[in-house]
């Protein structure tokens, strides 16, 4: 009970308000302590409490406003009521505010729909990405129709059924008819939903045909991405994290004949209309390999290979003009948390034609650059880590 | 004070030793408390200081999401080296956001929220005289109160708090040099989390013995308030996943500390092959997300349960369908075991999985749907009383039908494939989950704040917290979608790197503005808040006209609540305005022949007795008006 009376009294406050104005005085000795000599950045921090005290005044003042608006009202409340009338209605009141938030809802819905709903991802650029988007579109028309109707019903019952002292609620406790109708068609609305999305889910991850025509190794590690393309025997070599040397980080396996012709680049080049299978690997932690434009994500786990298979169809020059942006490139960006560095490892995606993909292809060096040759023909002798066969496959 | 009778429904080993009570001291009242009363205070004051705090870390974040340029020499000198020259650092910023998500997630809504009502109203809408077990139920709150230490004192040592994302995912969590936040901070934080999980277990099994244990007289399942359903099952759904997530805690442990290698395989870090082997970081995802899942809901259902009783009380209506609106609370805590995978999509699980997973997840979506429309059913026609806590109920509805509708394109599989891990993510949680829970248990604060203090928050105050409120928080959140469409990929420090995201920057910042105005409506919460405890307005015994049991208790606190005998319970908790009778409420201690005139058929139906003495009356009644 002592506790009570004691924050009862008023002087707990003035207590609370006296540490508070100490505290902030320690504060600002320290910061200014701590800048000793140097008069500019001492300066600098006066400023910045200026600066801060300033808008700690601002909230103060605003705070005294409410008080006094509510001072206002309880004033004007009082006063009806001493002339015997009665007090603010606030449920007619609260009731006009439902719909005057509901119509200005409305509005802001459509205006965010039309303003920021047109600064969103382009079409899509690969084949699957079509039934994707006319998926995407499809769920929108429907949830929308549902959103609209809900939520336009909840802010107009508010309005409709305020309070009154004349009325009481109507005594409705349960309608099974009702009740059913409104369990099942939602039902049946998410049973097409659920069909429709598991078909266009099963096409797009495709396991029957794990092949893609063009097999590209796409490689993370804290905080970029390393790109190895095969050679022109079209397969990729062998990688072992244990063969991994600042020469060859990739720990790729030169006892694998495949991968003496790996070239290594530093952007993903893909020729348009042709399916390319992504090999995705990690070296370090997850990360997440996301080219939005073609709508492709997938992990990078490290220990688990993953792949996706996707066929680009428009190329950048194409979308360059249908966006009328000459800047516009593809992008392929991490897209789970990886580190200090996560908001940075990008790298560009360019889709081009069959021929210019030749040529740029032609151009790439060689992933057994000549000091790995060296250093290979130094190590050549040592044999590479046995526990290549100790991965778990959960998948594929 | 008088004897309290020792009642008789099979309530074993249930003596209380009243001798206490008069010597109670401040340390036996006030901090080592075993009055459910007093902890639910605890837990809620500790829950509201964690989401203050939460919520002052999301807005240094979203400070410097829309002024990433920008240096600010304040946050030096509040943050010292998580700032330096003023700006954050990109690893400290991860910490901001993982600790933001870890406390709002565990601390605040299922803390603070499960904590504060599944103890203050359990025993009191039940009618018990406390619960199961006190002295395990003071643990509890101990435990969270050690946990939200140990948290938050990872802000105090040199690497700063964990920095993996609330979900912290090995290998990035499990190796300490991966980055700051998963050295010493990340330890922290899986310390911290094994004694915020014993907390809940202890709550948990506190809150199911005495839903099942201790009902008063008369009291059976169908005549519970939906809040006791939502907190009953809700800690039905903690129990079965919490350990699981220790087990997952555990390893990752084991694999941070003592070299296994149960999520770790073929690992180079900083050009180092590290020796780990054999792993699975896929298996974490599955553990925590076995917990992850059922942890959303463990965070809506009292919400949900707590908007159901304060809509129907301030509709003056019962509630629409209750049984309806009880199975499909049953529907929900079913289903949330079997949907975890819709999180782990892409993450290279079994596509075939996937396939199952989006199944399970979208016809959890039809509960969902039923609970909607029968909120809105109990709206209409009702007689619709706005106090403060039924605003913040209605903004929960709101809240839910807007966040639930993305939850249909986050579901499916296909489109999860863009949208995953980006700002439509964060729309969809933040609506559906964080607005539409903190919004229920403010609904919840705020209706039963004169049971908990005998005094009432001022309505004007809390009038004006709940439209700044909701309206920051859309205007916060809608606009995320659209940059979730766009792809902007969440957890990013910066944007700046990127030129295509330069046209979100203006929006970011519009964001980061509506946040701040958000956070400083919460000044007229706390502000009504601790006024009204020291001086607010003393509360009547029955402040909204209410039905249910706790009401029927004295305004003062006593411990086991009721002098004398517990009430018995006669009837559903919503017989409002029920016609026949003068006044709009018919509490659930009012026995059915004392209103005669406002019986229905309905009212007896599994007591064959009682519906022939119905008839009986019914039949004098009509045969007299005949006479006449």
């Amino acid at each position: 009970m002592g506790f009570k009376t004691f924050m009862n009294t008023k002087r707990a406050f003035s207590l609370v308000a006296a540490f508070l104005l100490l505290g902030t005085n320690v504060l600002m000795a320290q910061g200014t302590a701590a800048t000793p000599a140097a008069a500019d950045s001492s300066a600098q921090k006066s400023d910045m409490w200026l600066g801060v005290g300033y808008y700690v005044l601002l909230v103060l003042l605003a705070c005294v406003i409410v008080a006094v608006v509510g001072k206002i009202l309880r004033v004007y409340d009082l006063s009806l009521q001493m002339q015997g009338k009665k007090g603010m209605n606030w449920n007619n009141i609260i009731g006009v505010i439902c719909i005057i938030v509901l119509i200005a809802g409305l509005y802001g819905v459509y205006w965010s729909f039309t303003v920021q709903g047109s600064m969103i991802l382009p079409e899509s650029a690969s084949a699957h990405g079509g039934k994707i988007d006319f998926m995407f579109w499809t769920t929108t028309v429907i949830t929308m129709f549902v959103f609209f109707i809900t939520q336009t019903l909840l802010w107009v019952f508010l309005f409709k059924y305020r309070g009154s002292d004349k009325r009481k609620g109507y005594y409705y406790p349960h309608n099974n008819t009702i009740e059913k109708i409104w369990t099942i068609i939602p039902a049946i609305v998410l049973t097409i939903l659920v069909v429709f999305g598991f078909f266009t889910w099963r096409s797009v991850t495709n396991t029957d045909n794990l092949k893609g025509d063009i097999n590209i190794d796409v490689t993370a590690h804290q905080f970029a991405w390393e790109i190895r393309y095969p050679g022109k025997d079209g397969k990729l070599g062998q990688v072992n994290y244990q063969l991994y040397t600042p020469n060859n980080i990739l720990g790729v396996n030169f006892k694998d004949r495949n991968s003496f012709d790996d070239l290594k680049a530093d952007t993903l080049v893909l020729p348009v209309n042709r399916e390319v299978r992504i090999n995705i690997h990690a070296q370090d932690v997850i990360h997440s390999l996301y080219m939005p434009h073609f709508r492709v994500q997938m992990n990078a786990v490290p220990g688990l290979p993953t792949f996706f298979k996707f066929t680009p169809t428009i190329t950048t020059a194409d979308m360059r003009n249908r966006l009328d942006d000459p800047k516009f490139e593809y992008l392929l960006y991490c897209n789970k948390i990886c580190g200090g560095g996560h908001y940075n490892m990008q790298k560009v995606v360019r889709v081009v034609s069959e021929a210019e993909y030749e040529t740029w292809i032609a151009r790439q060096k060689p992933y057994l650059s000549d000091p790995l040759k060296k250093e290979l023909h130094l190590a050549d002798a040592s044999e590479p880590g046995k526990a290549a066969e100790n991965k778990i496959a959960l998948n594929n | 004070m008088s004897t309290l009778a020792v009642h008789d429904h099979g309530v074993a080993g249930h003596d209380h030793d009243h001798e206490h009570h008069h010597h109670d001291t401040f340390i036996t009242k006030y901090v080592f408390s075993q009055d459910h009363k007093m902890i639910a205070k605890q837990f809620l004051i500790t829950g509201i200081t964690m989401a203050v705090i939460a919520m002052l870390l999301s807005i240094l974040f979203r400070i410097q999401l829309a002024y990433p340029d920008k240096s600010f020499p304040l946050l030096e000198t509040l943050l010292g080296r998580f700032a330096p020259g003023g700006r954050l650092d990109p690893q400290f910023y991860l910490s901001l956001v993982t600790i933001h998500g870890t406390i709002m997630v565990f601390f605040v809504l299922t803390a603070g929220l499960s904590g504060t009502f599944s103890n203050l109203l359990i025993p009191l809408q039940v009618g018990a005289r406390d619960m199961a077990s006190p002295f395990i139920n003071m643990l509890s709150y101990w435990f969270f109160f050690i946990a939200s230490v140990i948290m938050l004192s990872s802000f105090f040592i040199q690497k700063g708090p964990a920095g993996g994302g609330w979900t912290i995912y090995p290998p990035l969590s499990a190796l300490p040099k991966a980055m700051n936040g998963s050295e010493l901070g990340m330890t922290l934080w899986l310390i911290s989390m094994v004694c915020f999980i014993a907390s809940s277990l202890m709550g948990g099994i506190n809150y199911v013995s005495t839903v099942l244990n201790m009902r008063t007289k008369g009291m059976d399942l169908w005549k519970m308030p939906l809040t006791v359903w939502a907190f009953f099952l809700t800690a039905i759904l903690g129990v079965l996943s919490f350990p699981v997530l220790v087990a997952g805690v555990v390893l990752l442990i084991f694999d941070r500390s003592f070299g296994t290698s149960f999520y770790l395989s073929d690992i180079i870090l900083n050009g180092k092959i590290m020796p780990y082997e054999g792993g699975s970081p896929i298996l974490f995802q599955h553990l925590f997300w076995f917990l992850g899942h059922p942890e959303v809901y463990i965070v809506i259902m009292p919400a949900m349960g707590i908007s159901s009783e304060v809509i129907a009380v301030n509709s003056r209506k019962p509630i629409f369908g209750y049984h309806a609106m009880v199975y499909s609370l049953i529907g929900i805590t079913v289903l949330s075991f079997i949907v975890w995978g819709h999180h782990m999509f892409v993450t290279g699980m079994n596509p075939f999985l996937g396939g199952v997973f989006m199944i399970t997840t979208l016809i959890i979506a039809v509960p969902s749907a039923v609970k909607t429309f029968n909120w809105l059913a109990t709206l209409w026609r009702g007689n619709i009383r706005f106090t403060a806590a039924m605003l913040f109920a209605i903004g929960m509805v709101s809240f839910f039908i807007s966040g639930g509708i993305t939850g249909i394109f986050l579901g499916n599989a296909a489109l999860d494939i863009n949208l995953h891990d980006t700002y439509f993510v964060v729309a969809h949680f933040h609506l559906v989950m964080g607005s539409a829970a903190i919004f229920g248990m403010l609904a919840g604060v705020y209706h039963w704040f004169p049971k908990m203090f005998g005094r009432l928050m001022d309505q004007k105050l809390g009038y004006l917290h709940f439209w700044l409120t909701f309206i920051c928080a859309y205007l916060v959140f809608f606009p995320m979608h659209f940059m979730g469409l766009d792809g902007v990929p969440r957890r990013y420090y910066a944007m700046t790197e990127f030129p295509a995201f330069n046209h979100w920057l203006s929006v970011n910042t519009f964001i980061t503005w509506s946040a701040i105005i958000a956070g400083f409506a919460q000044i007229a919460f706390l502000y009504n808040f601790i006024h009204s405890i020291f001086w607010g307005k003393k509360t009547t015994q029955n402040p909204w006209d209410a039905n249910t049991l706790e009401w029927t208790a004295p305004v003062e606190h006593i411990h086991g609540n009721w002098p004398g005998e517990i009430p018995t319970v006669y009837r559903w908790p919503y017989d409002y305005s029920k016609p026949g009778h003068d006044t709009d409420f018919i509490q659930q201690t009012t026995p059915l022949s004392e209103t005669m005139s406002s019986n229905l058929p309905h009212d007896f139906e599994d007591n064959p007795a009682g519906l022939q003495q119905y008839n009986e009356w019914a039949k004098t009644q009509r045969s007299s008006e005949e006479v006449k």
